[in-house]
């Protein structure tokens, strides 16, 4: 366990997977399908033992090439990055185990090449931008998770996807332009890209500096908010997400939650209380923005006529919601956004696999939010999405309610508490609202004949998939006593930055295994900082 | 002095026109768009090193190496990989693009000519 770089195995594995699949894939399709399940479990499986690292309380720094921070590329693991990591292993796993089910008509995986090695580069982007303490290194690993969901959202093709597609690639591009503005700023002014470095230089900006620093942090946020689909700039989600198939729709659910850990990170690290004249600089914005993609998305999710397109508005609700949390600024609300991040994500996730079921099931009528024929499932579907819904508007005994809670509890002691009661509980009822008339409309009112002629069953690994979600939706729920303890340490951990800065900063090259530069005749040393 | 003024000036002019074609319908424009903004974000990049004729980006030994005698070459680096990136995106959504136009019949950006009342007159 000592092993000095485990921390780079979350990126390293899904890339030289990815890689490998690209060459077998044509060839072995069995095999490929085979060895990208075992990648993704065995990412699982590194991510749960760096989240048993990360549980201690230290700080992990892994420097890349050996070069000292700030020179060279570092890594920084801490609680929150090994949450979302973990996190990511999950709902990979559901996503990549439903892909390759069914016969070998109605396997996803099948329905276009190269699905398998897109997967992995886009858990190779997610990993990497958790990961990283370097900003232009997250710019880098943000396009990676882009370049690899922009082929996973066309998977398949079809009209709807290439529509879809034309207005995410183009809107992520300007994003991505945003990012290198705002990055290129920073540099240009504080002369270095390492976050913790960063962070330090941040608090001690010359007077002149300082308007173009708070622009260029300013601009981070909006590009953040574009990932994190916050309002002004979430309208390119519900059709996106709506278009993109199942498994890839579901593990888009944490492709927005990209967006949620950057700000997290960056809003407490480099622009967070302690940083001089741009102390909590994204405090102003985040709670009335949240708080108005909130009711925008509840109303969306009342409009909405497709079981999908509701889902995709019950994304934006959570992403509003833990940027709501986020920019109240307090451990205890910070600590109240990661519970409920983790719940809303699995849960967003069960409901587009969900989805995708019912439409299987409903023959032409497809998902949209009106009665028609149903197949022989529809009692086990109505009751995964009765509890699907219960857990995703925050209903007790599942944990979206303690989620809730917890937030409404934190938000009391800050000047927003009446906005946010109000505006979340009545959002709220507002989404209840819609899962419920979307629930009586699709389970409570079939024609006769009952079933479809084209009826797809539900296979037992689709089974799978699903229930290892929901049994996972059901872990926070019984653990949700641990969860919320190691959520509330690392909200602490994110406000005690000191601890970040040493542990990146301070970290020292690891001894080479291999004395590469002494075999090839150079100087021993020769090289170091 | 005067080359500051005249790569700011560049880049406005670029941004802007970049910023323009991105809000028209078309999905060529938009692309068009892109490049542009893309271009003005790369000297961006360039710039944040800060303007410097005749000085060598690499430490030879001969100079201090410090950012008197240098030019910062970390810029030049990032530029490199934001070039890499901008361009290869540029042509997978051509190729997005094309296969809508192909698929869809029309190069506007909803991907279907538009219908309202306001537009019903001109189309016929």
């Amino acid at each position: 366990m000592n092993w000095p770089h485990w921390l780079i195995v979350p990126v390293v594995l899904p890339l030289l997977v990815g890689a490998t699949l690209l060459l077998v894939e044509r060839s072995r399709p069995a095999l490929a399908a085979r060895l990208s399940l075992v990648a993704t479990a065995a990412q699982l499986l590194v991510a749960i033992s760096l989240a048993a690292q990360a549980a201690d309380g230290t700080v992990r720094a892994y420097l890349l090439g050996n070069w000292r921070a700030p020179f060279g590329i570092a890594l920084a693991l801490d609680r929150l990055s090994a949450l979302l990591l973990v996190l990511t292993g999950v709902i990979a796993l559901a996503a990549v185990a439903y892909a390759v089910a069914g016969d070998a008509k109605s396997r996803i995986d099948r329905l276009g090449p190269h699905f398998h090695a897109l997967f992995q580069f886009q858990l190779m982007g997610l990993s990497g931008a958790f990961l990283t303490a370097d900003l232009f290194n997250l710019f880098v690993f943000f396009e990676v998770l882009l370049i690899a969901s922009y082929g996973l959202l066309l998977h398949g093709g079809g009209v709807a996807r290439l529509r879809a597609a034309i207005h995410y690639v183009s809107f992520n591009l300007v994003g991505s332009a945003l990012f290198l503005i705002a990055v290129a700023a920073l540099y240009g002014i504080t002369g270095t890209l390492n976050m913790a470095d960063l962070a330090q230089r941040v608090a001690q900006l010359s007077p002149e500096s300082v308007s173009l620093a708070r622009s260029a942090g300013l601009l981070l946020l909006v590009v953040f908010c574009v990932k994190a689909a916050l309002l002004p700039l979430y309208f390119w989600l519900p059709a996106t997400y709506g278009a993109a198939a199942a498994p890839v729709a579901a593990l888009f659910a944490i492709m927005t939650k990209v967006g949620v850990y950057a700000v997290a990170r960056m809003y407490t690290l480099v622009f967070g209380a302690d940083s001089g004249p741009l102390a909590n600089l994204a405090a102003p914005w985040l709670p009335v923005l949240g708080l108005g993609t909130i009711a925008l998305a509840s109303a969306g999710a009342l409009a909405a006529r497709t079981l999908r397109s509701m889902v995709g508005y019950l994304v934006i609700a959570s992403a509003g919601t833990l940027l709501l949390a986020l920019g109240l600024g307090s451990r205890e609300t910070t600590a109240a956004a990661l519970f409920y991040l983790v719940n809303s994500t699995l849960v967003v996730a069960v409901l587009y696999l969900l989805a995708e079921r019912i439409g299987a099931q409903r023959g032409a009528q497809g998902d949209a939010l009106a009665p028609g024929p149903f197949g022989d499932e529809r009692p086990i579907l109505g009751a995964a999405y009765f509890a699907a819904a219960i857990a995703v508007c925050g209903l007790p005994p599942l944990a979206g309610f303690l989620g809730k809670a917890l937030l409404l509890a934190a938000a009391l002691d800050t000047a927003y508490a009446a906005w946010v009661w109000s505006i979340v509980l009545a959002s709220g009822l507002a989404i209840i609202i819609g899962l419920v008339r979307a629930g009586s409309r699709i389970f409570w009112k079939p024609f006769e004949p009952a079933a479809p002629t084209t009826a797809v069953a539900t296979s037992s690994v689709q089974a799978m998939a699903l229930g290892w979600l929901c049994g996972a939706l059901l872990l926070t729920t019984a653990a949700a006593g641990p969860l919320a303890r190691y959520t509330g340490a690392a909200a602490q951990q994110l406000f005690e930055r000191r601890a970040y800065i040493d542990a990146v900063l301070g970290a020292t090259p690891v001894p080479a295994a291999l004395p590469i530069r002494q075999l090839i005749g150079g100087k021993p040393g020769e090289g170091k900082l | 002095m005067t080359v500051e003024v005249l790569l700011a000036g560049g880049l406005g002019v670029l941004a802007s026109a970049g910023v323009w074609l991105l809000l028209r319908a078309r999905v060529f424009d938009v692309i068009l768009g892109l490049t542009l903004l893309s271009y003005a974000v790369n000297l961006f990049i360039f710039a944040a090193g800060r303007v410097r004729v005749g000085s060598p980006p690499i430490i030879d030994g001969r100079l201090a190496p410090t950012l008197e005698h240098y030019a910062d070459p970390l810029p030049q680096a990032l530029v490199l990989t934001a070039i890499v990136i901008s361009f290869a995106m540029t042509a997978l959504i051509l190729v997005i693009a094309l296969r809508a136009n192909a698929e869809t019949g029309s190069d506007h950006v909803d991907g279907a000519e538009p219908t309202g009342p306001a537009d019903a007159g001109r189309e016929r």
